[in-house]
């Protein structure tokens, strides 16, 4: 236990240093979601989205869970290059765990998007955002464990493709699926019945639907308990599929 | 005692045009303290034999014990003892090297103080004292390989994976790590296991050689052996001895560089 908390350790400070070496990596990621919040969230203000609160604790969770979304699933394209330099190999020839392996990696990248999460928010509550705090923290749970179960299906797939050309495509072919039926946007409420249901088969949604009502001070509903549950299930076989690739990791 | 010792080892791939063996099932044991060459044409599947020596690649068929561990039962025991340095190396090129070196040596479970002063006892040992501070990228052939060798090292292993070490090497580098190798033997007893295309190092280093071709051992033996055997007189040439073994010789591209 405690040789898997230094190798943790010892696996997310090469990674996390490696990131604090690129302030753009940094700060790059958080564009999209400010972006979004500067010329699209103004149009939304007006429209009667939410049925409490106002439209932006509705979209602003979606953009903090899209920073997941579309940052954690392209994790994987360091992990091709690091394979193609044999670093990968490296590792895995030492005693380290392959847990840690792991853990290392994407908790560095749950650090960096919920930093990132910070930024969207600050930018969030200067444009309008009222929301009460512990909502807030809440949020960034959900990037948080969003960010490792997708990270580590991310590093899962990149171990299995031998370069970044088959890897993207891939990774865009869940991803947008994934974006839209989860209600990122707008929230599946609006949809009709055969989306609204369809939606429901998308695990991102109930994280969607949790954090919506963590931004209105909802903490006990139905909503929260499924996004919790959700979330706890993806966690479990995103890390067993990711720790498993690293035991085996093919070709 | 045998350090390592395998029985049967196999590994087929699966590929979409059909399944390739690239290890048809060795048998093979390697000494205490012994300095083993590997040989055999491209191909022939040395890489693959010390992938799975290494815990690296899970083999289709048979099994090896190394340093006392059995390979499937205890790979964390293997991986404990054992160094490998791979045929293309294994450094990030946007980390600088002593950072490489220290990770390397906290991954084999050293204190950060011992890690930091084996770095720099690597560093002399291998000649790269002055480069420390740079990016593995902005190494040459040669010192990148010689950090690659470095790595291997880090945890004093008792048994050593050397994939073809002096690829890249000039001569003055590669007769260096012939005394290194002879030197960490002596000094701390370490098996060897090396895979090589250059025959003068098979001669040079190698108390015995093991051949293989098409996935199987070929021919064993010590040097001296081998070449009475197969080419007549303990005197021939190890490049003849192994022509008449595998029946072809070396590719072009791995015979031991001639000034033009
Ligand atoms: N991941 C893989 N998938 C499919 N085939 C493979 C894989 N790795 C190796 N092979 C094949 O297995 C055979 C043995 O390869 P290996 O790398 O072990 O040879 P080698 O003896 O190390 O050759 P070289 O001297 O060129 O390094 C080759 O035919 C190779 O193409
Ligand atoms: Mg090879």
């Amino acid at each position: 236990m405690t040789t898997l908390v230094s190798d943790t350790a010892l696996v997310f400070g090469r990674y996390a240093r490696q990131t604090l070496r690129s302030k753009m990596q940094i700060f790059f990621g958080a564009l999209m979601p400010v972006l979004y919040l500067l010329f699209y969230g103004p149009l939304l203000t007006a429209m009667p989205l939410a049925s409490r609160g106002s439209s932006w604790q509705v979209l602003v969770p979606g953009l903090l869970l899209q920073l997941g979304l579309f940052g954690a699933a392209f994790c994987g394209f360091a992990i091709i290059i690091e394979k193609q330099h044999g670093v990968v190999e490296r590792m895995r020839v030492t005693p380290v765990s392959r847990l840690a392996l792991l853990l290392g990696r994407v908790l560095r990248d749950a650090a960096l998007f919920v930093f990132q999460a910070v930024l969207v928010i600050l930018v969030a509550l200067a444009m309008g955002l009222r929301a009460p705090l512990p909502g807030i923290l809440i949020g960034f749970g959900f990037v948080a464990a969003m960010t490792v179960s997708l990270a580590s299906l991310s590093y899962a797939l990149a171990l299995r493709v031998s370069t970044p050309q088959s890897f993207g495509p891939l990774v865009n072919a869940v991803n947008m699926p994934a974006m839209l039926l989860s209600g990122l946007m707008l929230p599946m409420s609006l949809a009709p019945g055969w989306l609204n249901v369809l939606s429901h088969f998308m695990p991102f949604r109930y994280l969607v639907d949790a954090v919506r009502a963590a931004f209105v001070g909802d903490y006990g509903g139905t909503a929260m308990l499924y996004g919790v549950l959700v979330t706890a299930a993806l966690l479990l076989a995103s890390v067993a599929t990711g720790t498993r690739l690293f035991r085996r990791a093919g070709a | 005692m045998a350090v390592i010792s395998t029985a049967g080892l196999a590994r087929t791939f699966d590929t979409k045009r059909g399944p390739v063996h690239a290890v048809r099932g060795i048998d093979l044991t390697v000494e205490a303290g012994e300095i083993l060459g590997f040989l055999g044409p491209n191909g022939a599947g040395k890489t693959t034999t010390l992938r799975m020596l290494t815990t690296l690649l899970a083999p289709t068929g048979g099994a090896a014990t190394v340093a006392g561990c059995d390979l499937l039962r205890d790979p964390v025991g293997v991986r404990r003892q054992t160094g490998y340095v791979a045929q293309s190396g294994g450094v990030d090129p946007s980390i600088r090297v002593r950072e490489e070196l220290v990770t390397q040596g906290r991954l084999y479970r050293l204190s950060k103080a011992e890690a930091e002063a084996r770095a720099e006892e690597l560093a002399h040992e291998l000649n790269l004292t002055g480069l420390l501070e740079r990016k593995c990228a902005a190494l040459s052939g040669g010192q990148r390989r010689r950090l690659d060798i470095a790595m291997g090292l880090t945890h004093r292993p008792a048994v050593l994976f050397l994939d073809e070490p002096t690829t890249g090497l000039d001569p003055g580098s590669r007769s260096d790590l012939w005394d290194l190798v002879r030197r960490i033997r002596a000094q701390w007893g370490t098996t060897v296991f090396l895979t090589t295309h250059y025959l003068d190092e098979a001669d040079a280093l190698s108390d015995r050689l093991v051949v293989v071709d098409q996935g199987r051992v070929v021919a064993e033996g010590t040097p001296t052996a081998l070449k009475t055997r197969y080419a007549g007189s303990p005197d021939a040439s190890l490049q003849d001895t192994f022509l008449a073994i595998t029946g072809r010789g070396v590719a072009p591209q791995d015979t031991t560089p001639i000034a033009v």
